[in-house]
């Protein structure tokens, strides 16, 4: 092998470079996102219905809450149609920016926590206004 | 008991069908997605088979009556202002009669007041739109009680409707809009820079039960009806006085009707 030595300790500084970012973070566990649901209109919903409660139960929004949004948009939007009724027959007005935003107000500790996590970036906020939050 | 062959056959296909339709549905469920049953229209909502406007010139009187107008449109909808024609986004406005109604053949004698007189314009909600003809993605579309509409998350920004809108109701976020909004309405989207938009008929006030905000701000300039009902305000006005359309002859049907006079002679 011609210049062996050379390829060697260039192969070695490569990999050493390369993997980089993984023998830095061994041992480093990411923190789990832990998205807030403490905002003044949960807890007020709370205080007077016993428990916190979203359009669905709590696994089927984690797992399913973008093809919901993807649903009520084409729904409302395109169809005209904007009560929806959950699988419990409580009624609701399909909307992000009126009905969703109206109690998740919180949007950089609920949304973005899980989404950051996630590198997901929805562009539901090119157009939809976000509530106003205190900037921390 | 005996069973004949066309009885047979007959017990068979139906059979067959509710077997295979049977899977269809059970299999659909299954997939957890949303029922159609879940999603309804609301019951305050105002319902036509196609809307539309007559809008009576002669009421239109000071420049305060036709900014009234516009001030009411544009702030709720977050229309932005970057105070140059040529960024300029408009869903109603006003113009000559000249651009209002270039074809239509102006004599020599008119009325000098209604050949200077401006005209209340927005998109007319044709019943043969062109603008939907020519969407690549369907983001422009029209429902089934006649409203054009736009559909800004299909909106690619091709313009193609800009260029067969004869009317020229639609307008294009050629910059950010978000900073030129003057009064921001929290409980309706603005727009991003690339897509195009227009009158929407007020659907979200409709869907309410609320009247569109440019006919509530117009002190009874215009009226809004079901232009199929003949019972309706709009078609009593429409067959009792004598009103125009912009640009008839294209065949587009607008919605949008003009009572022209009013004076005393007229």
């Amino acid at each position: 092998m011609y210049n062996g030595g050379k390829i060697i300790v260039g192969l070695v500084v490569f990999i050493a470079l390369f993997a980089f970012p993984f023998y830095y973070n061994i041992g480093k566990a990411m923190e789990k996102p832990e998205p807030k649901t403490d905002t003044p209109a949960i807890l007020q919903w709370e205080k007077e219905h016993g428990k916190k409660e979203c359009v669905e139960s709590k696994e089927f929004m984690r797992s399913e809450h973008m093809q919901l949004l993807n649903d009520w948009r084409d729904s409302v939007v395109r169809n005209g149609d904007r009560i929806y009724t959950n699988a419990a027959g409580k009624q609701f007005t399909m909307s992000l920016q009126n009905t969703c935003m109206n109690c998740h107000s919180n949007k950089k500790e609920f949304c973005d926590k899980c989404h950051n996590y996630m590198a997901v970036k929805p562009y539901c906020w090119g157009c939809h206004i976000q509530p106003k939050e205190n900037k921390s | 008991m005996s069973v004949n062959r066309r009885q047979f056959l007959k017990i068979a296909g139906v059979s067959t069908v509710l077997g295979l339709g049977g899977a269809t549905v059970l299999n659909g469920l299954k997939r957890g997605g949303l029922e159609a049953t879940q999603l309804s229209p609301d019951p305050r909502a105002l319902t036509a088979k196609r809307w539309g406007f007559v809008v009576d010139v002669s009421k239109l009187k000071t420049e305060a009556d036709y900014q009234r107008c516009i001030d009411a449109c544009h702030n709720i909808h977050n229309v932005p202002d970057h105070g140059n024609p040529k960024d300029e986004v408009k869903w109603i406005w006003k113009d000559t009669y000249e651009h209002t109604f270039p074809t239509t053949t102006e004599s020599e004698f008119m009325n000098k007041e209604l050949k200077e007189k401006n005209f209340l314009l927005l998109c007319n909600h044709c019943d043969e739109p062109a603008c939907v003809r020519v969407c690549p993605t369907q983001a422009t579309f029209k429902r089934k009680d006649g409203i054009v509409m736009q559909d800004m998350h299909r909106c690619i920004g091709c313009r193609f409707c800009m260029a067969a809108c004869p009317f020229g109701a639609r307008s294009f976020n050629y910059r950010d809009p978000r900073p030129k909004i003057k009064i921001e309405n929290k409980e309706f989207p603005t727009r991003m820079i690339g897509v195009v938009e227009k009158c929407t008929f007020c659907y979200e006030r409709i869907a309410k039960g609320l009247p569109p905000a440019c006919a509530e701000a117009s002190n009874g300039a215009i009226v809004f009806g079901d232009l199929e009902d003949p019972n309706s305000e709009a078609r009593k006005i429409i067959a009792s006085k004598f009103t125009v359309r912009r640009k008839p002859e294209l065949g587009t049907q607008p919605s949008i009707y003009y009572v022209i006079g009013g004076h005393e002679n007229a």
